[in-house]
């Protein structure tokens, strides 16, 4: 190494070493802000550790596991008719939704298939909890923006679909209504035709919201261009559902999935959006609430006549085996792994829900945005505490 | 010449006392109680629901349950608060919102105090609330709420001048400071040389008026401009830590002080309690001069809290943005147009 060189190296490395020295004396004094375990915004206990410099997000980091029910474990001591009713409390405002992925495994490993019309049903039901979940994120992402009163319209909506979802099942939140090799009942009478009202209630719900949130020059310039996630960033952190549609992923598992649900009979379309920000994923939901309105009506018109059980032993014995089935949840991807043994119950059960991974991706999206923005991204990406911890 | 013809002659400062002290009974109370319940209602039919209907005829009764409902609640403190400060605060926001109403007139011999310097009595009162409130956000020794009172601090300071600019449009039209002869110049004026409904400001200075609004929007910390208390990121903000008696001060003082900005707005924008038609000297409008001003008001408040519940909030640097890139432009325009015009005509 010649002088010269090391002259200048010696000289980069004073500059470098003054300028850090300045960045240390202006440094501000950092703050230390919990959000939750008890915050409005998380609407559950969700815990993030967010380090503050003046209004800007140093580092977040999200603590979870204050709802841990241990869902996993308990499965093991109940027989498979028994799961359905823990699991459908995992995402409670899209209960049905998640009995669908254990129910098919189960069957996958029975080697049982439910009849066409069981299959039909399922699915409008699967696709009503969808507007159920998805119609209460529509008015909740606005109240978490300071507006008021979509919420009030999305509860008072909702609860249309809810009622027709009590209707078939009896229960509002907990159906606890599907079963290995079809459904527990058949529709009730006029159920049909009550629900096309319904549907269009919904749909004029889903125009009102275009126009008072979706429209709103303030709700956009608080979501466009806020938390944007690339879509190579969201898929290695595991995203799914809309979060990752709306970063330009066309991935859909009703479309690309192919298992027992009767999505590909159906003519509807996936919704993308290729900006990846806030605005995208309350937009791309917007979407689905539609395309699932439209899913409904045409199952509704569709409905093949014929049983709704499959022929399967009184007493369900599951062969020994493995099966990881999953499907496309309101939330995101869910899944099921079921280890059997060939008893009663499950040896063991993994449970893949989609909002732990939705959730996981906020120390990386959440850095340098402001603490207005934590909530408005943390709202966007919309998660739901009981799919979290499970 | 008063609202009484008292036996005895009182000095200035008794007869003021007496008067601050009827103001804040005979006035605030019954008037906090109209708008708070009529706020609701709207709000509630706004939002596809009924609203209060179980205390009294109609949920006519909701604030004294609710007054009922505070005053039973513990008097807590954070164990950190700063004792003092952290009592005297709701105190002080609520001391601004009385001596707001002090000035406004409500007939032509109806008024609590008439001071030539009316205007700036109401603005440099109004900004009292900035400290109760910074009070509150450093009192509480709470993160959120320390947040939340810099924040109220900054808008506040911030949406202070556009109030002001906004309203020296209307002093240049009405060439005077005394809120008393700014009504009777809306009475007696003419647009442009056309008398028939007198001159309501509104109509001349309509952008004043509309970043008149804007502004009070700011100065309540109501939504869209609600990030001091956003109760979804910051908890409330500066009334996190705040429980019985004290946050009740706080919450109605946000009522009360709307419906007295909207009072402001229709004593300064839409004629204060004079009616088009009739002889603003009529001894007629001591009487019917409250109605009418509380007519007027609530018809501003409509305003104010149909944009409360219709928005979004901004986030804060936008809302600075708003503050000093749009509303203070706009009012020097407005304050330069009128001058002008002023001149010419």
């Amino acid at each position: 190494m010649n002088l010269e060189a090391s002259t200048q190296q010696l000289s980069y490395i004073a500059n470098q070493a003054s300028d850090a020295r300045v960045n240390i004396e202006l440094e501000t004094e950092g703050m230390t802000l919990n959000l939750g375990p008890q915050h409005p915004a998380t609407h559950g206990t969700l815990r993030i550790i967010v380090r503050l410099d003046g209004e800007q997000v140093v580092s977040a980091d999200p603590v979870m596991g204050y709802m841990h029910r241990g869902y996993e474990k308990l499965t093991e001591v109940r027989t498979y008719p028994q799961v359905t009713t823990l699991v459908n409390r995992i995402d409670w405002l899209g209960s049905f939704a998640n009995e669908v992925p254990f129910i098919l495994a189960a069957e996958r490993l029975m080697e049982v298939e439910a009849p066409p019309r069981a299959q039909w049903i399922r699915t409008a039901l699967f696709e009503l909890s969808r507007i159920a979940n998805v119609v209460l994120f529509l008015g909740d992402m606005a109240v978490q923006l300071g507006a008021t009163t979509p919420v009030f319209y999305a509860f008072r909506d909702r609860e249309f679909v809810l009622n027709q979802i009590e209707s078939v099942t009896g229960g509002r939140f907990h159906p606890n209504f599907d079963r290995i090799g079809g459904i527990k009942d058949d529709l009730p009478k006029g159920w049909i035709q009550e629900t096309k009202d319904v549907l269009v209630r919904i749909r004029s719900f889903c125009d009102e919201m275009q126009d008072l949130v979706v429209g709103n020059e303030i709700f956009q310039t608080r979501t466009r261009g806020i938390g944007i996630i690339p879509a190579d960033i969201g898929l290695s952190y595991g995203l799914s559902g809309a979060n990752i549609r709306s970063s330009g992923v066309d991935w859909d598992l009703r479309r690309d999935g192919g298992v027992g649900l009767i999505h590909d009979q159906l003519d509807w379309k996936v919704w993308t959006h290729p900006d990846g920000d806030s605005f995208a994923r309350y937009w791309v939901r917007l979407q689905e609430v539609r395309e699932s309105c439209k899913m409904v009506d045409q199952i509704l018109d569709g409905i093949p006549s014929g049983p709704i059980m499959a022929k399967v032993p009184r007493i369900i014995k599951v062969p020994p085996g493995e099966a990881y089935v999953e499907t496309e949840n309101p939330l995101g991807i869910m899944g099921y792994y079921i280890v059997s043994k060939g008893d009663l119950v499950p040896y063991r059960v993994k449970i893949r829900s989609a909002s732990f991974n939705n959730v996981s991706i906020t120390p990386w999206v959440l850095k340098g945005v402001y603490v207005p923005d934590v909530i408005s991204i943390l709202a966007s990406l919309y998660f739901i505490l009981g799919d979290i911890d499970r | 010449m008063t609202i009484f013809n008292l036996a005895i002659e009182l000095a200035y400062w008794q007869q003021t006392i007496i008067r601050s002290v009827l103001g804040l009974v005979a006035v605030l109370l019954p008037a906090g109680t109209l708008v708070y319940l009529y706020l609701f209602k709207m709000m509630s039919f706004m939002q596809s629901r009924l609203g209060p209907m179980e205390a009294g005829p109609y949920g006519s009764l909701q604030l004294l349950a609710e007054v009922g409902k505070f005053l039973q609640k513990e008097d807590l403190f954070p164990r950190t608060a700063d004792r003092v400060v952290f009592k005297a605060a709701p105190f002080v926001v609520l001391a601004s919102t009385f001596l707001l109403v002090l000035v406004l007139p409500a007939g032509p011999d109806a008024w609590f105090i008439n001071i030539d310097t009316g205007v700036f009595f109401a603005l440099a009162v109004s900004s009292i609330s900035v400290i109760g409130i910074l009070m509150a956000g450093w009192g509480s020794s709470s993160k959120y709420s320390l947040i939340g009172g810099l924040r109220a601090a900054g808008q506040l300071v911030a949406y202070e001048l556009p109030l002001v600019l906004a309203l020296m449009g209307v002093v240049i039209q009405a060439g005077t400071l005394n809120v008393q002869e700014i009504v009777l110049a809306q009475a007696n004026g003419e647009i442009f040389g056309w008398g028939g409904i007198g001159n309501p400001f509104l109509i001349t200075q309509f952008l004043g008026f509309m970043i008149f609004l804007v502004a009070v929007q700011a100065e309540l910390t109501q939504p869209p401009f609600d990030m001091p208390v956003a109760e979804s990121e910051i908890v409330t903000g500066y009334l996190t830590e705040y429980t019985g008696m004290r946050f009740l001060l706080f919450f109605i003082g946000e009522f009360a002080t709307a419906g007295i900005f909207s009072a402001l707005a229709a004593t300064f924008f839409l004629g204060g309690w004079y009616i088009p038609g009739l002889d603003p000297t009529d001894n007629l409008f001591n009487l019917i001069g409250p109605l009418v001003l509380v007519g007027k008001m609530l018809l501003v408040s409509f305003l104010i809290f149909w944009f409360r519940f219709t928005y979004p909030r901004f986030r804060e640097d936008q809302l600075q943005q708003l503050a000093w890139k749009v509303l203070v432009p706009l009012s020097l325009v407005n304050i330069v147009a009128t001058g002008v015009l002023k001149v010419v005509f």
